[in-house]
């Protein structure tokens, strides 16, 4: 592999993690974190649609009028989505029914639209998908630990298995009731980002 | 580059063309699946709170069906409780139906007011289940909580006096807080209580937590949750009442004696 499909590959996980540095998806990272399971269907979803819908487009690339770009990524996006969301609710209903709106709302996830603009224009298919592909795992990451804190310390379990006993089911633990609300969602994200600044001075942007 | 308008307009339908008929035929090819899960995850409500399988069990479209030929459809008239044909009663929605002009009437009931409901059917649904051993009614219930349309199932004796279990499916309450109408342990103190009192009035009621002075039809409320629990108490007592499902409970305890 070649330094620059490696950066393509990793940069996203970290150095340019579309929600800690561009903070772009943070409406779905709020919504579906509660639990590991959603947070996991969620990212999945995103990968489909986001690797299909980067090829697509860089695909299409050089025959996409400059004019109508926008809107004809969007038209192959929210295909896409739809038929994410539809296969979801043949296969998988009861997850489905769960994540409710927040697949439909994948269409509007800047991420897509941002990758589609930003790389798929301009570069071939297969290293398209391959950013598609890198920019999905961003935001699984971010998903998946925001999923994960919120699940333990706002329910006590994990994918669902009880690991804390909660008081009102007679164990012991009080579940910190900011961690199943969507501001919870929030402080996590925010402490990622501190920290993920901290380790990383260079991701700092210079002061004034 | 530059594109000619010709070249523009004709990539735009092109390009629709090919999404609107991916998108369509994908809807079409998967829709007895999705129709099949949803009545699926219906059915699995109703043996809930019939307690006809364990809460947390996976859904197994055989068993279901099995369980089912056991239980009847019932669909009535809300006034008289006498019973009206619906063609394709897993279709039959009485929520949606009371939006209607024909199908609902303004509630007139004060606890409709209570839960947020405009709106009452008049012709209601309702599933006897003649398994052995687990003979019950089950009605479907709904009402307004703090957030959220809360959507249910109450299910009561066959000679209507107590009630065998009461489960919400679908409902957007702050999880842990009013969410814990979903909580077996809150569900377990349903069981048991009597529906009504000595004239034929709704008794069984939630009320605030700990102040539980008649065990035999006071809930206790859920801590941190007084308008979701009493929403729930409203509600119930609202389809008990002579708007829901009164008349028609009446006419099954007179079949009953």
């Amino acid at each position: 592999m070649n330094k620059e499909t490696n950066a393509i590959l990793v940069d996203p996980l970290h150095l340019k993690n579309p929600i800690t540095l561009h903070v772009l998806g943070i409406c779905s990272a709020l919504a579906v974190t509660t639990k590991m399971e959603t947070a996991v269907v969620m990212s999945l979803a995103l990968t489909f649609v986001l690797v299909l819908s980067n090829i697509s487009i860089s695909l299409l690339r050089n025959k996409i009028p400059g004019s109508i770009r926008i809107i004809t990524q969007l038209a192959i996006i929210a295909s896409l989505v739809i038929v994410a969301d539809q296969v979801m609710k043949a296969y998988i209903f009861d997850v489905s029914k769960q994540l409710s709106v927040f697949v439909g709302l994948i269409i509007t996830n800047c991420i897509v639209m941002g990758r589609a603009e930003a790389f798929a224009m301009g570069n071939p298919p297969l290293k398209s998908a391959i950013d598609g592909f890198a920019n999905s795992m961003g935001y699984a990451i971010v998903l998946l630990l925001v999923g994960f804190f919120r699940e333990l310390l706002g329910s006590g379990k994990i994918f669902g298995i009880t690991i804390m006993e909660s008081v009102n089911n007679g164990g012991w633990y009080f579940p910190n009731g900011l961690m199943v609300l969507a501001p919870g969602a929030f402080f996590l994200i925010g402490l990622m980002i501190w920290l993920q600044r901290t380790l990383t001075p260079e991701m700092q942007e210079e002061e004034n | 580059m530059e594109f000619s308008n010709k070249y523009i307009v004709c990539f735009a339908l092109a390009l629709c063309l090919i999404c609107s008929a991916t998108v369509s035929s994908l809807a079409v090819v998967l829709k007895d699946k999705q129709e099949a899960n949803k009545l699926l995850d219906k059915q699995m409500n109703v043996l809930r709170v019939a307690q006809l399988i364990e809460t947390d069990e996976e859904p197994n479209p055989e068993k279901v069906t099995r369980i089912f030929e056991d239980i009847e459809v019932l669909t009535f008239d809300q006034a008289t409780g006498n019973p009206v044909e619906i063609r394709n009663v897993w279709k039959f929605n009485p929520l949606k139906n009371s939006k209607t002009d024909e199908g609902g009437v303004d509630a007139s009931d004060p606890r409709a007011k209570r839960v947020a409901i405009k709106r009452m059917p008049k012709t209601l649904l309702a599933y006897r289940v003649k398994t052995a051993g687990k003979e019950c009614l089950v009605l479907p219930i709904y009402g307004n909580g703090l957030w959220s349309l809360l959507l249910g199932f109450l299910a009561i004796e066959l000679d209507t006096s107590k009630v065998v279990g009461i489960t919400f499916y679908e409902h957007l309450e702050t999880p842990g807080l009013g969410g814990e109408i979903d909580n077996p342990n809150w569900k377990a103190l349903w069981p048991g209580k009597l529906c009504f009192d000595e004239d034929g009035n709704p008794a069984v009621e939630v009320v605030k937590q700990g102040a539980v002075k008649n065990p035999a039809t006071q809930v206790d409320g859920i801590s941190g949750a007084t308008i979701t629990s009493k929403a729930v108490g409203n509600l119930v007592q609202l389809w008990l009442g002579d708007t829901g499902y009164g008349p028609f409970l009446r006419q099954q305890r007179g079949a009953q004696r």
